[in-house]
């Protein structure tokens, strides 16, 4: 069918970008990373407390409070949706999380006595299966996030509610749900695993907190995701074209569902890790974070019109915010001034690629 | 060059389509044969009816009578990926094309191509750029399949909506208003792609207001006014005055 070509196709009118005019040098994320390399270098010279081991480690275990949840907001936001819900959801899912995990290991609760029995001596409890009570208490605190995220894509992508009025509205149902089941009050894991749940949500592993692993090994994952799968793909297409996509046969709805779910299961997980950092959940946890793991991910050159951003962009925001906060303290100005200077640095990030992409 | 309109094989034959949307008769008793190869130019006021056969052609819409037949087979569209799947594409007057996406992923957008990664199947990039850019070669647009759309031409965006039909070797590509918004040079390069669809045997629907462009190109000229096909001419057999008063309704029929 295809004829054969008389002559290979010559690229005579058509200039070949620049490397500098192109990929990551050409983004907000390139200039932001750029502008927290020269705030390292500034604060390093400031504080002579900035680069030293223990505040790295600090920092580092600091903005991995809200990173993981900026990557599953980056996916949303990819798509030119907004989730507000975030911040409920990481304290309900920490709430049930350690809610469930003491229920069954308390013998005499209902349900307790498949998982834990009672020692010879009468007051050690015992699992039955190690393992199995974590195993089972993170699954209930993801798992009420997947439904969370089902009902927030359902509403979105079925029922063709906008993004910013659900999730307004789930941020306050899924708040209010964690004070009727907690009563208000805060609950904390316990019971025989819960030195294993602490382990695992605030140990140190090779010298580097453990969440900081986590996060790595996802925005790893959500690279790979974004560029070479053809749901990431899609979920770019969405956000560049959402009638194109659907126009190409994109399967629209799915997609929508899909980063809604993503979304809240990584809330979800960044809850219960606080949740084992903090050593409780109280019932007023993470309260406004959304606003945090928003704005994180805008600096970090996601556009809240859709169809740009990724995981090293949500990364360079956090620890951008983070840096400031930590170099404000050591600096020693008034805290006060920290949410103005993040919310100087937001309409900043934002203006300098308008203007860039006017010049290009 | 395949000889139009008395061919034998038609690729596309409508018979007595009508739609009726309530009250309003929008199609009435449009009959069309469409051969391999050949170009028509489907013209005619707003409100004439050439949307609604377009959707009806594409599967967007079941028509309320008639018969619709591909390669000589009575076929019925519950949703466009029917009519895809045998064969019809359409081109949008919007393109259709995501801004963010290179040329290579907007071409595949949809159908990409995996290679597999043990349990995973992951992009084949390499694999998609060479078929884009033999794509683009076949249609002579001097486009580069990594390049952002973002960044493109009209006529290189036309080009690149093209080849999306290209890659699943339709047989009948239906364009709305590809000219409508771009330069004259870049009208010349649609116009030449047109060509390049012909020269492979494709058969093209042209919907256009701009009389030049379908004289320069078609080979056959429809004017559709107040839902009823009002002429069916070969370009040679007729003029822009003529399809101008037949559009107008100054003459009622040829």
């Amino acid at each position: 069918m295809a004829t054969p070509l008389e002559s290979p196709i010559t690229f005579t009118n058509v200039g070949k970008a620049r490397w500098w005019q192109s990929g990551l040098f050409a983004s907000q994320t390139g200039y932001v990373l750029l502008a927290l390399v020269a705030l390292f270098v500034v604060m390093n010279f400031t504080s002579p407390y900035f680069l030293t081991e223990g505040n790295i480690q600090n920092v580092a275990k600091n903005f991995s409070f809200i990173a993981i949840a900026t990557l599953g907001v980056t996916f949303v936001i990819i798509t030119g949706g907004i989730d507000l819900s975030v911040g409920s959801v990481m304290c309900f899912s920490a709430m049930i999380t350690s809610m469930v995990m003491t229920q069954i290991s308390t013998p005499g609760l209902p349900g307790a006595g498949w998982f834990v029995h009672l020692a010879g001596d009468g007051k050690t409890v015992i699992a039955n299966v190690a393992g199995l009570i974590l195993l089972v208490s993170i699954l209930a605190g993801l798992g009420v996030a997947l439904i969370v995220g089902l009902v927030n894509g359902f509403c979105i992508a079925v029922l063709g509610l906008s993004p910013f009025v659900t999730t307004l509205g789930m941020l306050s149902i899924v708040r209010g749900l964690g004070y009727v089941v907690s009563n208000g009050r805060g609950s904390f894991p316990s019971g025989p695993e819960a030195d294993y749940f602490y382990t695992l949500t605030s140990g140190v592993v090779f010298g580097l907190p453990a969440p900081f692993i986590y996060l790595v090994v996802l925005a790893v994952a959500m690279a790979v995701v974004l560029h070479h799968t053809s749901f990431g793909r899609h979920v770019f297409a969405v956000g560049g074209n959402e009638k194109a996509a659907a126009l190409t046969g994109i399967a629209v709805v799915r997609v929508k569902i899909g980063i809604y779910v993503i979304c809240a299961l990584a809330a979800g997980l960044q809850g219960i890790i606080i949740c084992g950092w903090l050593g409780s959940a109280p019932a007023n946890m993470a309260t406004s974070y959304e606003l945090n793991v928003i704005a994180a991910a805008v600096i970090g050159g996601a556009n809240l019109a859709g169809g740009a951003g990724g995981p090293l962009g949500a990364i360079v925001g956090c620890v951008l915010l983070e840096v400031i906060r930590n170099g404000l303290v050591l600096a020693q100005v008034n805290s006060y001034w920290q949410q103005t200077l993040v919310g100087v640095i937001i309409i900043a990030a934002v203006l300098v690629d308008r203007l860039r992409s006017r010049m290009a | 060059m395949v000889t139009p309109h008395d061919a034998g094989l038609a690729v596309l034959e409508l018979k007595g389509i009508g739609k009726e949307f309530g009250a309003i008769r929008a199609l009435h008793g449009v009959d069309l044969r469409v051969s391999p190869g050949e170009v028509v130019g489907l013209m005619g006021d707003n409100g004439a009816g050439k949307s609604t056969l377009v959707k009806i052609i594409a599967g967007n819409f079941p028509p309320s009578h008639g018969e619709i037949r591909f390669d000589g087979k009575v076929v019925h569209f519950a949703r466009p990926i029917d009519a895809r799947a045998i064969g019809i594409e359409v081109v949008y007057q919007d393109l259709a094309l995501a801004d963010n996406l290179t040329a290579a992923a907007n071409v595949f957008l949809g159908r990409e191509l995996k290679r597999k990664l043990g349990p995973f199947a992951l992009l084949d990039h390499k694999a998609m750029a060479a078929r884009a850019l033999e794509l683009f070669g076949e249609l002579r647009s001097e486009t580069r399949p990594h390049d952002l759309v973002k960044q493109m031409s009209g006529g290189q965006r036309q080009a690149v909506a093209i080849a999306r039909t290209r890659l699943s070797n339709a047989k009948l590509v239906m364009m709305d208003e590809p000219t409508a918004a771009i330069s004259v040079r870049q009208v010349e390069q649609v116009l030449s792609l047109i060509h390049r669809l012909k020269e492979q045997g494709v058969a093209v629907m042209l919907i256009s207001h701009r009389m030049p462009d379908v004289f320069a190109v078609c080979d056959r000229v429809v004017v559709m006014r107040r839902g009823e096909k009002r002429a069916d001419k070969a370009i040679g057999d007729t003029s822009p005055e003529e399809v101008t008063s037949l559009i107008t309704g100054a003459k009622e029929a040829a």
